[in-house]
């Protein structure tokens, strides 16, 4: 009897897997549920196990089944892990997924798992921050804030109860690389936790994970039960989102977890110090608690010699929009944009040229291929006004409307703002109302402007010009008067729409006047 | 909604469940909603009691997420995704096609109360759109073949 690999990943279900798998079952095959390997492009995708190794076949349709067990289906990959998508990463968070079956606690622990929390354990919590800080690692939820000084101030707080909390709420269009590692390798995510709890004292760790995933939900909840033994007295629940984007923001996702409406909290205090309940909490992003496994089990310094100046390690880049080989790719800071749209990516999947890329999210900047030269690294698209983020690259072609993305950006904040600051929640409304008028071309004045009380009002036509010096004062107001990243990032995509492609907002040259 | 002698037995007895865990709210309206289908104004008063809120603050929870409804969604219900990375792959199309398709505006309920179409922002199947949601399955790569064959499910 064959044994073969079929993932239940999502966006592999979504595709089909579980059509291709019970119709191996069917056919008499041994099926081992994982997660994705992360190349959409081959999925469904089946491997069998054979003496050389698994084999991959992808993609497969149900009705295609005994072709891949008697080997002679045309779409026969070999080795998955040699093409050339997967050669080129350095998987040092994903080295599971994709490969083990998530909810098997043998597979775990077969494949190096529960090493990092081991090596804690026998470490004072000074010594864990110590070797987490060494290891350069930096918040992986957008921020990029350090996490060993977050660690560290949580540890020096005194306090009868402190919380650690994982911001699974991923909410940025483009990005999936939460939910891959919930669904495909749960136990590294809890194994993380427990460390961070070692690490600053805490008895207790909610994961907040947003409803629209119901996979990793289950998935998670079933690997809290199953590893509790494991990671305790450390003890840990699942708490499920609501649908609100902000809660991804950490105040609001700690107000959130309280049972409030999802506001954002004025920083000071900052969680470390007074979060979840007013007690002292880590709150850090999947992917940062994820990587503490491996840095505890390998050392600092083999983490923090990958990466590209202040950015040390690997960053699981995602690859989204419009792109031929979409999917994850786990990568050290330093990579160009490039090299990751047009060699890894291999450019737009409707086979037109590429116009722009959106990085870090809805709130992140969108970026012409003139740009494509910039590496991977925090600092330099700080430098180039925009974010990493989350690193999810989002591809458009040339039918792209930089105009509608702009507007989009602006609609979105006004739908999902919490409604605390006003910048965010007028400006938002404001911002989509001033480029309706510069799509159509400005306004004449208006009645009000027209009131003979009105002395000092302009009574003339505005033009685009007008408008566009407009949204650029309004987007000043966003990002300077924002309580939180919201309103405050919005202002990204929509400036740097204007910058890189005036000729959308029918402006002529691309030198627009400040 | 009006509610029934069960239905209210029904709150009270799951108010009285979460009662005790800390921060109970979400939880408590999420395991309303899946019993009853949304969470009806009318138990907001035996909620609010149970947790000792106001009714305003427990008003103020339900009205701000987006999951929560406040009458029950049809017999089906579709999201559909309007985030970047669909809208990159011919989202606004899809949008459209589904509405006519379906018979139903974005973000309403079908005067037969068949279906409900609801837009969503990211499934994190950001490599494969547009995506939707159709009854809690997902579905990728949404053309109009696969809207058809949505469509038939639900008439059926």
């Amino acid at each position: 009897m064959s044994r073969v690999f079929v993932s239940r990943d999502m966006a592999s279900v979504a595709l089909g897997s579980n059509e291709v798998a019970a119709a191996l079952a069917q056919a008499g095959a041994e099926v081992i549920r994982t997660g994705s390997r992360g190349l959409f492009r081959i999925e469904p995708l089946v491997e069998v196990e054979t003496q050389q190794g698994r084999v991959g076949y992808g993609p497969v349709a149900p009705d295609e089944v005994e072709q891949v067990l008697d080997g002679t289906h045309p779409n026969q990959l070999g080795d998955v892990g040699a093409l050339p998508f997967f050669a080129r990463q350095q998987r040092f968070t994903f080295g599971r997924v994709g490969m083990i079956d998530p909810l098997s606690l043998d597979d775990y622990r077969a494949s190096g798992g529960w090493a990092g929390l081991e090596a804690a354990r026998l470490m004072t919590p000074e010594a864990v921050v110590e070797q987490v800080t060494a290891s350069g690692l930096r918040g992986r939820g957008g921020a990029g804030f350090p996490t060993g000084i977050k660690w560290r101030t949580a540890l020096d707080a005194t306090a009868g109860e402190k919380f650690v909390v994982c911001n699974a709420d991923e909410g940025d269009s483009g990005t999936f690389a939460d939910r891959m590692l919930m669904e495909g390798d749960p136990f590294s995510l809890i194994e993380g936790m427990a460390i961070a709890g070692h690490a600053i004292g805490a008895g207790c760790g909610y994961i907040y994970i947003r409803s629209e995933y119901p996979f990793a939900i289950q998935t998670m909840r079933e690997a809290v039960q199953r590893s509790a033994a494991i990671v305790a007295p450390f003890r840990l629940e699942v708490r499920v989102g609501a649908g609100a984007y902000v809660c991804g923001e950490e105040t609001a996702l700690l107000d959130s977890l309280e049972g409030k409406r999802g506001q954002v909290r004025a920083k000071p205090p900052l969680p470390a110090i007074a979060g979840l309940f007013g007690k002292p909490t880590v709150i850090n992003n999947v992917l940062t608690l994820a990587a503490a496994p491996f840095i505890l089990a390998h050392g600092p310094k083999r983490y923090a010699e990958v990466g590209f100046g202040r950015s040390r390690g690997t960053m699981p880049v995602q690859l989204a929009g419009n792109v031929k080989n979409g999917g994850l790719f786990e990568v050290g800071f330093g990579i160009t944009l490039g090299e990751l749209v047009d060699d890894i990516g291999g450019g737009a999947e409707s086979g037109r040229p590429v116009r722009a890329v959106q990085l870090g999210g809805p709130l992140g900047a969108y970026f012409p291929p003139s740009m494509f030269h910039l590496p991977l690294d925090y600092e330099t698209f700080a430098a180039a006004n925009g974010l990493v983020g989350h690193a999810g690259i989002v591809v458009f072609d040339d039918t792209v409307d930089m105009l509608a993305m702009a507007r989009f950006a602006m609609e979105f904040c006004a739908v999902e703002s919490c409604g605390k600051c006003t910048p965010c929640r007028i400006g938002s409304v404001r911002g989509v109302e001033i480029l309706d008028r510069i799509r159509a071309g400005g306004r004449a004045g208006d009645a009000v402007e027209a009131l003979p009380q009105m002395r000092n009002a302009r009574a003339a036509q505005r033009g685009v010009a007008d408008e566009t010096a407009l949204l650029r004062d309004l987007c000043e107001t966003l990002k300077y008067g924002s309580l939180c990243a919201l309103g405050g990032f919005t202002p990204y995509p929509v400036l740097s729409a204007l910058e890189h492609f005036p000729e959308d907002f029918g402006l002529e040259t691309a030198h627009v006047a400040a | 909604m009006v509610l029934t002698a069960t239905q209210t037995e029904e709150i009270a007895r799951l108010a009285g469940e979460f009662a005790g865990a800390r921060g109970a709210l979400l939880p408590l309206l999420h395991a309303l909603q899946a019993t009853l289908g949304c969470v009806p104004d009318t138990a907001v008063p035996i909620v609010a009691r149970a947790l000792n809120l106001s009714r305003a603050e427990v008003h103020g929870v339900v009205t701000f997420y987006h999951d929560f409804r406040r009458t029950p969604a049809g017999a089906h219900v579709v999201r559909l995704c309007r985030a970047e990375a669909c809208q990159a792959r011919g989202g606004a199309a899809i949008e459209a096609a589904a509405a006519e398709r379906l018979g139903v505006a974005m973000g309403a309920t079908r005067a037969d109360g068949q279906v409900t179409l609801e837009p969503v922002y990211c499934l994190g199947l950001c490599a494969t759109g547009p995506n939707a949601l159709v009854d809690g399955r997902p579905v990728s790569r949404l053309t109009r073949a696969r809207l058809d064959a949505i469509a038939a499910e639900i008439e059926a």
